[in-house]
């Protein structure tokens, strides 16, 4: 027997939407190597100092795309944003010059998903 | 609340049972009045004894009378007097007899052991004199002439005389202030080591110099000398043994009363086991409450109770199984569910109520008593001659307003044996004359205090032996017991020693106090 490895990952195409002057994803981002992380109810793992999504606006582009709450955003258009301050988190994804920004994002329903489909 | 409910007759005096029965409650007006000594079981179904009304016993005339008279004190005054009509236990007469013997017995024993040690140490003293002085008395002629040399010596010799004197009169002339059963170790081995040493400076001298005639007189003074140090330094060492070494807290000592169970924790040194139990009663005195033997019958009388009223019938045959029947009548009566622990809680509360309204009761009649007395200036003391009091009779003029409050209280707290009238008068007068506060005042009566403030001859505790499995003059070790028996009660001590402790330090640099903001932010994109 072999062993395979998947890659519990999902990728996210989330397409901005313009109010105003500002273009808005529709998600709220927590955690950073500079915040606490103890203090993140969605992470598994308490030293994890990766962005989490900690809110999702209904019916906002962020939902539309799939994005869920809870959801560890690992990469933003090829950006590594595990190990990133909370404030260049921000700057990654709400570059004004951006019209879509493309997420990898992991996310723990999705490892037991697999796991299951694994095993059964 | 009827004012009969709350009179207990009570008994002072030798035979200290006190009656009392709170279950007036239950059987009515009845009043108990045991004459028999306290070792008597009673069992509570048993018939009532009326008082014949003639009966002298204090404290009785003033419940019948109670009614609208406040000076009545003098009848229930707790005097002990010797013409009381009731008869005396056989205990009570083995109490007297041993009171009187042991206080002439023991007054020998002191003053031998205190004259020895006078003749002695006068002997010690005078010792290096005579050394000085023998040799010129008997062969002045003789002697070498030493002038500045000598001189000098003569002073040292003089001061360190006076030291000693001085130093011995300090540490060793004290009263006497307590008997113990044995010798106290250290005393005698430092008497043994001056006798032994002055002794052999005796011996020696008298060989060495009175014999021959030594003429070497300088030499002589300085041998005087050399023994005043010497017993300069024995000085040093009685202040080492005998005050210096018990001083460290070595070990902790619990000490818990038997009867009703009041502990106290004291540190004590390195003692013997006499020692300790002297310091352990000189602290009785001031830290455990008075011994109130009226406090104690309400759980006797339960007890008794518990135990009544359960007969063993032998239904197997002839045969005394005595160890059986005992323990099947505990079976039974533990089975047996009866309502006792009912009876205690209303019972406890019941008191607690009463206690505390009567001495809401005592408290305002006092602060009333208090106000009507002034204290007058100097330049008033001239305006009103006619009016003025000293503290004694202020005094006598505001008790009998707060007499029969006081009284209640006292009756209701079981104290009332030991206050009397004539002391309490004396305590308000104080009182007055210091200008103390009725709080201040009632201090003394609101709770219990320890032995030392009352009468001794309330104290029920004035001859105590000590009961010990290890002999009294060895050192205090971890886990002794021992039982320091008075004829009503005992204390008893346990030693533990102090632990070892292990301290070991850790520096804090002031400059490593540094913190660090801990963030939670959400941002919405």
């Amino acid at each position: 027997s072999h062993f395979t490895f998947f890659s519990f990952q999902q990728r996210i195409e989330i397409h901005k939407l313009r109010q105003g002057d500002n273009l808005i994803l529709g998600f709220s981002i927590g955690g950073g190597i500079d915040q606490d992380p103890t203090q993140n109810p969605f992470s598994e793992d308490k030293t994890d100092k990766g962005i989490y999504v900690t809110r999702v606006t209904e019916g906002g582009p962020a939902e539309v795309a799939g994005l869920q709450i809870g959801d560890k955003i690992m990469q933003v258009n090829g950006w590594d944003m595990t190990m990133v301050t909370h404030d260049q988190a921000r700057k990654r994804l709400t570059k004004r010059n951006e019209e879509v920004v493309r997420l990898l994002v992991t996310r723990q329903s999705l490892q037991k998903a697999v796991q299951q489909s694994m095993m059964s | 609340m009827s004012t009969a409910m709350d009179t207990e007759s009570t008994y002072s005096g030798y035979s200290h049972y006190s009656g009392h029965s709170k279950k007036a409650h239950r059987q009515g007006r009845d009043r108990h009045k045991p004459p028999r000594s306290k070792d008597g079981s009673r069992s509570e179904k048993s018939v009532t004894i009326q008082t014949p009304p003639a009966e002298p016993l204090l404290g009785n005339d003033a419940s019948r009378t109670e009614e609208g008279q406040d000076d009545n004190w003098g009848e229930t005054t707790t005097a002990i007097t010797g013409t009381s009509e009731h008869s005396i236990s056989q205990e009570d007469i083995a109490r007297i007899s041993k009171d009187l013997e042991d206080s002439v017995g023991l007054d020998c024993k002191r003053y031998l052991g205190l004259t020895v040690a006078a003749v002695l140490g006068l002997l010690v003293f005078l010792t290096p004199i005579a050394f000085i002085l023998l040799p010129q008395i008997l062969w002045r002629d003789d002697l070498e002439p030493c002038g500045t040399a000598c001189e000098g010596l003569f002073i040292s010799v003089a001061f360190k005389l006076l030291i000693l004197l001085i130093g011995t009169w300090a540490l060793f002339f004290r009263q006497p202030k307590a008997d113990i059963p044995r010798v106290f170790v250290f005393r005698v081995l430092l008497l043994v080591l001056i006798f032994l040493f002055v002794f052999s400076y005796w011996l020696f001298y008298g060989v060495r110099i009175l014999d021959s005639k030594d003429t070497n007189y300088q030499g002589i003074v300085q041998y005087a000398v050399s023994l005043v140090d010497a017993l300069l330094f024995i000085h040093y060492l009685a202040i080492v043994l005998l005050e210096l070494r018990q001083l460290q807290p070595m070990f902790t000592v619990k000490v818990v009363r038997s009867t009703d169970g009041e502990s106290r924790y004291y540190s004590l040194g390195h003692l013997s086991i006499q020692r300790a139990a002297l310091v352990v009663l000189e602290n009785y005195y001031r830290d455990f409450t008075v011994y109130n033997p009226a406090l104690l019958t309400a759980s006797k009388s339960r007890a008794a109770k518990h135990m009544a009223g359960l007969k063993v019938y032998n239904v197997d045959g002839p045969g005394n199984n005595a160890s059986g029947q005992s323990r099947a009548m505990i079976a039974a009566a533990a089975r047996r569910r009866d309502s006792s622990h009912n009876e205690l809680y209303y019972e406890e509360a019941d008191h607690e109520r009463r206690v505390k309204k009567r001495r809401a009761r005592l408290v305002v009649a006092v602060e009333e008593a208090f106000t009507h007395i002034k204290r007058l200036q100097a330049e008033e003391q001239q305006k009103a001659p006619g009016e003025m009091m000293d503290p004694r009779e202020a005094a006598q003029a505001i008790f009998p307003s707060m007499a029969r409050a006081l009284q209640k209280y006292l009756r209701t707290t079981r104290q009332q044996q030991y206050h009397s009238m004539e002391s309490i008068l004396q305590h308000l007068s104080f009182c007055i004359t210091n200008n103390m506060t009725p709080k201040a005042f009632l201090e003394r009566y609101l709770n219990p205090g320890p032995t030392l403030q009352y009468d001794r001859d309330r104290w029920f505790s004035k001859q105590w032996t000590l009961v010990s499995e290890e002999a009294v003059t060895s050192g205090l070790q971890d886990g002794i017991v021992f039982v320091l028996k008075c004829l009503d009660f005992s204390l008893v001590v346990n030693v533990k020693k102090i632990p070892f402790i292990k301290l070991s330090e850790e520096f804090i640099d002031p400059k490593s106090h540094k913190f660090v903001l801990r963030l939670q932010s959400e941002t919405s994109v």
